[in-house]
């Protein structure tokens, strides 16, 4: 109260002088880590912010629930390769970003979360709207701060935004009492930022490279396992050059999509429990396993005791804590992807493994993709093969979690970074619409897809108001079967078909869509695919597809969970 | 599995016990003993952990620890040449009848002293490893123990080397 009391005594004052808030500090310091887009949701203790916001060059997107602005801040970090900025008040506001703060943490994305707290004369007296928020997201952010000072904003919110687009990235999170906010004081010049205990390696030891070197130049049956790290990196040029020199095979994790080229002919796709089932094949033929950026998910490996049983493990990732936590790496390697890969070139020289990527030939097969007849049932993956043919595969895709990603990760091959966005570590629903949006502000020109199920667009299709709102180009596919699909799957294949609590309703969409003023087309039939997906290209603006699809259609090939390749479900074999 | 003992070097802040704590529930690792105190540099805490795992256990706590932003150096110190000592009071019921004994048995076998005593109760501070105490305590059992409070163990290495941060980790 006192606080505020000056603050009212200071913007009385005939002074053509704009006071110094905690408010003013912030926003310059945000201006100057070059934030451009705030995804975030106002209320009591950052009145004081939303204020002086308009002020400054920052563009606020109002979204309808705090969770929407961590996706679509975490849409806009992947998009756009910088960190993403969402902003909640306090107690509610900030429980409500946990989802999303959790999806940038275990997906290793750069967010940094500004959460408004209360006066620090009341924190810990269980005021209004108070809730420990450092203590709640302690551990799914990388770090987080509260900040105490004026004279503290400046350098914490450097430091934020330091660790959270360095090393191996992730969630920050700065908390904000409002008496900071509304008190006095100066932005702090920028000084190099100093963090003892925070060094990423980013060159690898010399004597690893070379250790890793020796072990592929002795290998028959190489293989490169590319995850999310190359992206992150920006190491995707330096990997095709790799892989073409030392003709090397590249298996896809679920989040190294895109930084390797889906069409190039070193490119096995995507491995693991949904993957091709060439690629897991060839890791369990494979002699030299080469893991770089990714971190040996359950997803991948499956049962751990059978995971490439041949092969020796050259373990490439920026963060040591990776390497052997799940399997163990006969040569580790601490380095930036980049970097690592550029050297380790160097250190290999030229190589030819043919008799091996013949016999990969071989094998190569595409997933099941559902029987098409123009006027019967509409297969799903039919949708995203059409889909893919029609942007050119060119699309920046957002999903949802479940089938539709899984069909979608499949069949919309990407030859570029950063164009296929998804939520693989913390498996979030709801996480396609949020992020197209914030994708679409992070760029502007590209063609921006969610592809969605009808079950995870119930939980935030809220955010189709925002995405009217801001006008952004956000192209909605609901793949809409009437189940919790992948839930439904393991029912029908390990739980004797008992479909308890998946058979899920919706709204009529196309009337939804109306509602928020978005046109819309509803598609029943393979037949109508085409003309509908290039109906939704040409409007200028968002539109609503739903794709009424097969209702018990599975997703193949299928390592379950906790198995091996020798389990792999190929396709349904037991269909009526 | 065997025991291991850390030394940790972290900054000097709030919260940053919290965020140790957080990682071991959250990771599942096993903690028999954490003992925090001032370090030889100012702004620096020196935590001794001793934790039951394999090596590989160990090895993945340790690189967890690192990326605690306020970890600053964890050192497996484990092995022969480490000294371990951890303090305890412990207070036990003593009678006319066994008041002797048990000042007898404390100081001549733990060397260990009696810094309180009351009509039916002693209050006996030790010093010493872990396993010292653990057993003083099993000998003391049978007269009827009232209360224990234990330290946890603090831990150095013999000799001249030392768990200290190098130049250039130095906090500024």
């Amino acid at each position: 109260m006192v606080a505020e009391t000056e603050r009212a005594a200071a913007e009385a004052q005939p002074s053509a002088e704009v006071p110094s808030t905690g408010a003013r500090v912030l926003c310059r310091a945000l201006e100057r880590e070059g934030v451009e887009v705030i995804f975030g949701y106002p209320g009591g203790v950052v009145i004081p912010l939303y204020d002086v916001l308009p002020e400054f060059g920052i563009h606020h997107v109002l979204v309808r629930h705090e969770q929407g602005a961590a996706h679509a801040a975490d849409g806009f970090a992947r998009a756009s390769g910088k960190v993403g900025v969402c902003l909640a008040t306090s107690g509610p506001g900030a429980t409500n970003l946990v989802t999303g703060i959790a999806t940038a943490m275990l997906d290793s994305i750069p967010i940094v979360a500004l959460t408004g707290q209360v006066s620090q004369s009341v924190i810990g007296s269980d005021a209004f709207q108070e809730i420990d928020i450092t203590g709640i997201t302690l551990p799914i952010t990388k770090h987080n701060f509260i900040v105490r000072r004026v004279e503290d904003i400046g350098p914490t919110i450097q430091k934020a935004f330091h660790l959270a687009g360095t090393g191996r990235p992730g969630p920050v999170l700065v908390d904000l009492p409002k008496d900071v906010l509304l008190g006095h004081g100066e932005l702090a010049p920028a000084d190099p930022v100093n963090l003892p205990g925070y060094r990423p390696t980013i060159v690898p030891h010399r004597r690893q490279l070379r250790r890793a070197a020796e072990l592929l130049r002795s290998a028959e049956r190489p293989l490169i396992l590319a995850g999310h790290g190359i992206l992150i990196s920006g190491a995707s040029d330096e990997l095709v050059a790799f892989a073409d020199q030392a003709q090397i095979p590249v298996g896809l994790t679920l989040l190294g999509i895109g930084g390797f080229p889906g069409s190039h002919p070193l490119c096995l796709g995507m491995v693991g429990m949904h993957g091709f089932s060439h690629a897991n094949h060839a890791i369990n033929e494979a002699d030299v396993l080469v893991g770089i950026g990714m971190r040996f998910d359950d997803r991948v490996t499956g049962r751990l005791s059978e995971f490439a049983p041949h092969a020796k493990v050259i373990h490439i990732d920026i963060d040591p804590a990776e390497i052997g936590k799940n399997v163990p790496a006969d040569v580790p390697v601490v380095g930036d992807a980049r970097e690592t890969l550029k050297l380790l070139r160097g250190e290999v020289g030229e190589l030819n493994h043919d008799p091996w990527l013949e016999l990969l030939a071989t094998w190569r097969k595409r997933p099941p993709s559902g029987p098409v007849n123009p006027r019967g049932p509409l297969a799903p993956q039919y949708v995203v093969e059409r889909l893919h043919a029609l942007t050119g595969g060119r699309a920046i895709v957002t999903t949802d979690v479940g089938q539709h990603q899984m069909w979608t990760a499949q069949f919309y091959s990407c030859d570029t970074p950063n164009q296929w966005i998804t939520s693989g570590g913390l498996g979030t629903m709801g996480f396609g619409l949020p992020s197209a949006l914030g994708a679409a502000l992070a760029r502007p020109a590209a063609e921006v897809w969610a592809v969605v199920g009808d079950g995870g667009v119930q939980m935030t299709m809220f955010e189709l108001a925002t995405v009217v709102q801001e006008q952004a180009r956000v192209k909605l596919a609901i793949v809409n079967n009437g189940y919790l699909g992948m839930v439904r799957q393991w029912q029908q294949l390990f739980h004797n078909r008992n479909y308890s609590e998946t058979p899920i309703s919706a709204p009529d969409f196309m009337l939804l869509a109306q509602a928020y003023g978005i046109p819309g087309r509803r598609v029943c039939h393979p037949d109508e695919v085409d003309e509908a997906i290039a109906w939704a290209r040409a409007v200028d603006g968002p539109t609503v597809l739903e794709f009424r699809v097969n209702q018990e259609e599975n997703v193949f090939p299928m390592i379950p969970s906790g198995a091996s390749i020798r389990d792999m479900i190929e396709e349904d074999l037991e269909w009526e | 599995m065997r025991r291991h003992t850390l030394a940790v070097l972290v900054e000097d802040h709030p919260g940053v016990m919290n965020r140790v704590m957080s990682l071991f529930r959250q990771r599942g690792f096993n903690v028999d003993s954490i003992a925090v105190g001032h370090s030889e540099t100012p702004g620096l805490s020196r935590m001794t952990l001793v934790i039951q795992g394999d090596d590989r256990t160990v090895e993945q706590l340790s690189k967890q620890l690192y990326k605690l932003l306020e970890v600053i150096k964890v050192t497996d110190v484990t092995g022969d040449n480490l000294i371990q000592r951890e303090l305890a009071l412990v207070k036990v019921a003593a009678s006319e009848r066994t008041r002797g004994d048990i000042m007898r048995l404390v100081s001549e076998v733990y060397r260990a002293r009696i810094v309180d005593a009351a009509p039916d109760t002693l209050v006996i501070e030790v010093t010493g490893p872990s396993e010292k105490i653990d057993s003083l305590i099993t000998l003391v059992r049978p007269y009827g123990i009232k209360e224990i409070a234990r330290t946890g163990c603090a831990a150095i290495e013999r000799g001249s080397g030392a768990v200290v941060v190098a130049r250039d980790e130095a906090v500024a």
